[in-house]
């Protein structure tokens, strides 16, 4: 088996592809020859890792190695792009020439002289990374995952668990000279219940992860706590009852309901939207977009989360950036050819799914910071309204402004109090307008577990979000009870 | 080779794909072009049994030794996988015996230049912006290509291979009235180049549809007829597709378990899954485990009258594969539709609006909020209001749902207009009665 446990990506990189920092000076070179303001090349050695679980036994394991370089060159706001999983001298010449066309004009090959800098973060540094984990070891956390669904009641029929671990090694050579690399882990464990009763079957969903070591998982009974709370999940879905359907109050509990802010305004905020001017807010910077009780950022600098990063997939340093400040849009999340065309400062959220994909603005981890309420006042002060403590996934069209979440887990609110639980209903708001109704933000703020991707014109990325519980005055509620 | 390689390190059974891809992919904007990206990728996936035990793994590195590495470490992964009594490859007398040319490959789709895209991307944007004066900005224009060969072998000795190609052109308009946006797009997608929608009428009808939407307000919580255009109703039966698998039928996940041979829609509702479609965007001579791909009717006149297989599936529940085993490279079968349709009836779309007194024409759904388990249904929603048979204002911000299973028996007329720009393709059609939940 190849080390992919590696603390030296450039090494990495150069030995096993048979290249040395030379070679690589004169490709970035060649590449900018044609006036072309800035170019890149990125390599990636990607190991993942998958098993799951269901009907009592561990029944399929996979493991996919993926390898190549993708070649970037920008002109103003014009990208060209080649990739290859084939990663040697010939290849990567044929990708800069290709590349290359998109720069229209003829100039001479450029002098780079590329300087090995260290990332500006260590925020995943691990002793064992989680791939290396025994499989065994693996297996066996499964197993007792089933064993414990099953016997947190008899009316736990089907029990799915998966866990799925990366490796991924980056090295970006850019003509501003540098060379960084990164090595990032990734750890994610997935609990699915199914409970029956009487003919009624109902499904309950949880889990969580991050760049972590893969002992993670076992530290605290986290796996014990992610399996009961997919099977109470299961159980109380049971119960549930026909959502109302309209415009209600609602409280969001913490957590990974911050998908709101992920959907509402982090999409809108993406550079190259506002650039374009295609995102309802492009042009509200300085403007109140929320109540000053929200205070918005997107921060890719915390330690071990599933949504952070040392660099970007640009080389540039993450950091945190103030997206929303008391109300005020204050932000966009930007990449370098919009940070550039923009003359914005750079944020470091320039995102690629892998090396056969371009960059563009993706968010890391975006939350809202916590406030004065306590969540038991925020549930009394509402008389009639919809608690929603969990979701699926959700999404926007960021031109009009609207978007969606679906609720995975309700409650009824009476008289401030929480009450049954409701079947999932989807809510649907505008983005520059839903935050201006919450009218209370909670001191309990919580990050998700770690389980979210964010799909962005057929790109995936690994992302966070987070939320204290939150009260929104009119929020439409997609059930099927209208009132 | 490599299947020799994986009997050397211990596997009793084993099976490979070999997918290798080349396409391009431009986008212009305002005009000018935007982005200019190539794609070659070659990756291969073997999976191995050793006994009842199987694992599956990927690679793009055909190396000799890195091949031989992957066999081995494929058959180490398996053997700390539990014993599976179902697993294994299918019965050697259900594969396929021949491999026909169901018309997939376009040499034309391979020789479009970059230079070429680029001009019909270009003429699809320009007769969007030049339709209306509101039409005021662009996501822009694009249009990709690609082309395809895909291998398949088994240590039962199958071996067979095919060529694909698929082109694709596509206009985002957007509007722009009383300081609002909105967004639209209208695309066209085919395997043969000689069938591609022209460049100018794509840039028309996206503006069209985007000019639709200005001026979008919210409706009050009601319970109405919804009409689904075309891409929306594929929608739908996309939902449905997904709970005739075998898989989410064994694992308790469908909300169609236990329902086969029972009326699930009226007897106007016929649904087929075929993959001998040919140049269908869904067809593929044999499925993912080298059995022949067939018709398959899985609704006839209203009636659940089949579900879907494939090998492991099917032994799950004492079926037989309805060769319907899908591979992606990095992954062991799974169920996945061909060309899934839901046959046209006689109505007109124009004949379905007429037919609603006050209700809602649905032209974008957005949200993922299906339940799988329950099918139960809420999306947010975007269309066109109806009054008295017409179309009226348009409408966002609002919700329609339901449940999947009150909703396919609640369907009240089908279109004669089929849309094949999927392989999971249907009409116009209509619902009796849903929640639309607004403001």
């Amino acid at each position: 088996m190849t080390d992919v446990t590696t603390h030296d990506p450039e090494r990495f990189f150069l030995e096993r592809f048979g290249l040395s920092e030379a070679l690589l000076e004169q490709i970035v070179g060649s590449a900018i020859a044609r006036r072309a303001d800035y170019a890149d090349l990125y390599f990636e050695f990607r190991t993942v890792q998958s098993l799951s679980l269901e009907e009592g036994i561990v029944k399929s394991a996979s493991q996919h190695i993926a390898q190549g370089v993708g070649v970037r060159v920008v002109a103003g706001d014009k990208t060209g792009y080649a990739y290859s999983d084939d990663v040697t001298v010939d290849s990567l010449r044929l990708a800069t020439r290709t590349a290359q066309a998109i720069a229209q004009e003829r100039g001479e090959t450029q002098a780079v002289a590329v300087r090995p800098t260290a990332p500006a973060h260590d925020l995943y540094p691990l002793r064992h990374a989680p791939i290396e984990a025994p499989l065994a070891d693996k297996v066996d956390l499964l197993n007792r995952i089933d064993i414990a669904a099953r016997q947190h009641d008899t009316r736990i029929k089907n029990v799915m668990a998966s866990i799925g671990v990366e490796q991924k090694l980056v090295l970006i050579v850019s003509s501003t000279g540098t060379v960084v690399g990164d090595v990032q882990p990734l750890v994610r464990l997935n609990v699915t219940c199914i409970a029956e009763e009487r003919g009624n079957r109902q499904q309950g969903t949880y889990g969580g992860g991050g760049r972590v070591e893969y002992g993670f998982v076992l530290d605290d009974d986290r796996y014990r706590r992610f399996t009961r709370t997919a099977a109470e999940q299961a159980l109380r879905n049971l119960q549930a009852v026909d959502a109302p359907a309209g415009s209600m109050t609602v409280v969001l509990g913490p957590g990974w309901p911050g998908v709101l802010l992920h959907e509402a305004i982090g999409h809108g905020l993406e550079g190259d939207f506002n650039r374009k001017k295609t995102s309802a807010f492009s042009d509200l910077l300085g403007q109140q977009v929320a109540s000053p009780l929200c205070t918005v950022v997107d921060d890719g600098t915390i330690a071990h989360r599933r949504g952070s990063l040392n660099v970007d997939d640009e080389g540039t340093p993450t950091g945190r950036t103030v997206l929303i400040e008391k109300g005020i849009l204050r932000g966009y999340l930007q990449d370098r050819l919009n940070a550039r065309l923009m003359g914005m400062p750079l944020t470091g959220n320039g995102r690629r799914e892998s090396f056969a994909h371009i960059p563009m603005p993706r968010m890391t981890n975006t939350f809202m910071l916590a406030g004065e309420s306590t969540p038991e006042e925020i549930v009394r002060s509402v008389d009639r309204g919809l608690y929603a403590a969990y979701f699926g996934g959700g999404q926007v069209d960021i031109t009009s402004g609207k978007f969606v979440f679906s609720a995975s887990e309700a409650y009824l609110i009476e008289d401030g109090k929480i009450t049954r639980p409701v079947k999932g209903a989807t809510l649907i708001g505008n983005g520059p307008d839903v935050l201006k109704r919450i009218s209370m933000v909670g001191n309990d703020l919580q990050l998700d577990e770690g389980i979210g991707t964010c799909g962005k014109d057929g790109q995936s990325v690994p992302v966070g979000v987070g939320l204290p519980t939150i009260r929104i005055d009119g929020v439409t509620v997609g059930g099927t009870q209208a009132a | 080779m490599l299947l020799a390689g994986a009997r050397r390190h211990g596997a009793t059974a084993a099976d490979v794909v070999v997918a290798e891809g080349d396409g391009l992919d431009v986008g212009v904007r305002l005009g000018e072009i935007e982005k200019l990206k190539r794609a070659r990728q070659k990756h291969l996936g073997l999976r191995v049994f050793v006994g009842q035990r199987s694992a599956v793994t990927s690679s793009a590195d055909f190396a000799r030794d890195a091949v031989k590495r992957l066999a081995e470490d494929t058959c180490a992964l398996a053997r700390v996988i539990a014993a599976d009594p179902f697993a294994g490859l299918p019965e050697p007398a259900e594969l396929a015996t021949a491999v026909p040319d169901l018309d997939l490959y376009d040499a034309a789709v391979e020789d479009i230049s970059a230079e070429q895209a680029i001009a019909w991307a270009q003429e699809a944007e320009a007769a969007a912006l030049q339709a209306d004066p509101r039409i005021t900005n662009s996501e822009g224009g694009e249009c990709g290509t690609s082309t395809s060969r895909v291998l398949y072998a088994s240590s039962l000795g199958f071996r067979g291979e095919y060529r694909d190609s698929a082109v694709s052109l596509s206009a985002v308009p957007i509007a722009s009235e009383n300081g609002a946006m909105q967004r639209d797009y209208w695309y066209s997608a085919q395997r043969k180049l000689a069938r591609l929608e022209a460049p100018a009428d794509i840039g028309r009808k996206a503006a069209a549809r985007a000019l639709r939407r200005l001026n979008a307000r919210s409706v009050p919580t009601c319970e109405v007829p919804v009409v689904f255009d075309p891409e929306m109703a594929a929608g739908l039966l996309r939902h449905l597709a997904a709970a005739v698998s075998g898989y989410a039928l064994y694992k308790g996940t469908s909300f169609l378990i236990g329902k086969l041979g029972e009326r699930i829609a009226p007897d106007f509702v016929s649904v087929v899954d075929d993959g001998r479609l040919a140049g269908g965007l869904g067809s593929k001579p044999f499925d993912g485990e080298g059995l022949a791909t067939r018709r398959t009717v899985v609704v006839e006149r209203g009636i659940l009258t089949s579900y879907l297989f494939d090998t492991y599936s099917a032994r799950k529940l004492q079926h037989r594969s309805t060769g319907n085993a899908a591979r992606s490279v990095g992954s062991s079968p799974s169920v996945s539709p061909t060309n899934f349709v839901l046959q046209p009836g006689t109505c007109t779309a124009e004949e379905i609006i007429r037919s609603v007194p006050r209700g809602l024409y649905v032209t974008e759904l957005i949200g993922f909020g299906i339940n799988p388990v329950t099918g139960d249904y809420s999306r947010g929603a975007v269309g066109l209001w109806i009054e008295n048979g017409e179309l009226t204002y348009p409408v966002e911000e609002i919700t329609i749902a339901g449940n999947l299973l009150q909703m396919y028996a609640g369907i009240e007329m089908v279109g004669n207009d089929l849309d094949l720009r999927h392989a999971v393709a249907a009409p116009t059609l209509k619902i009796g009665r849903m929640t639309v939940a607004g403001n």
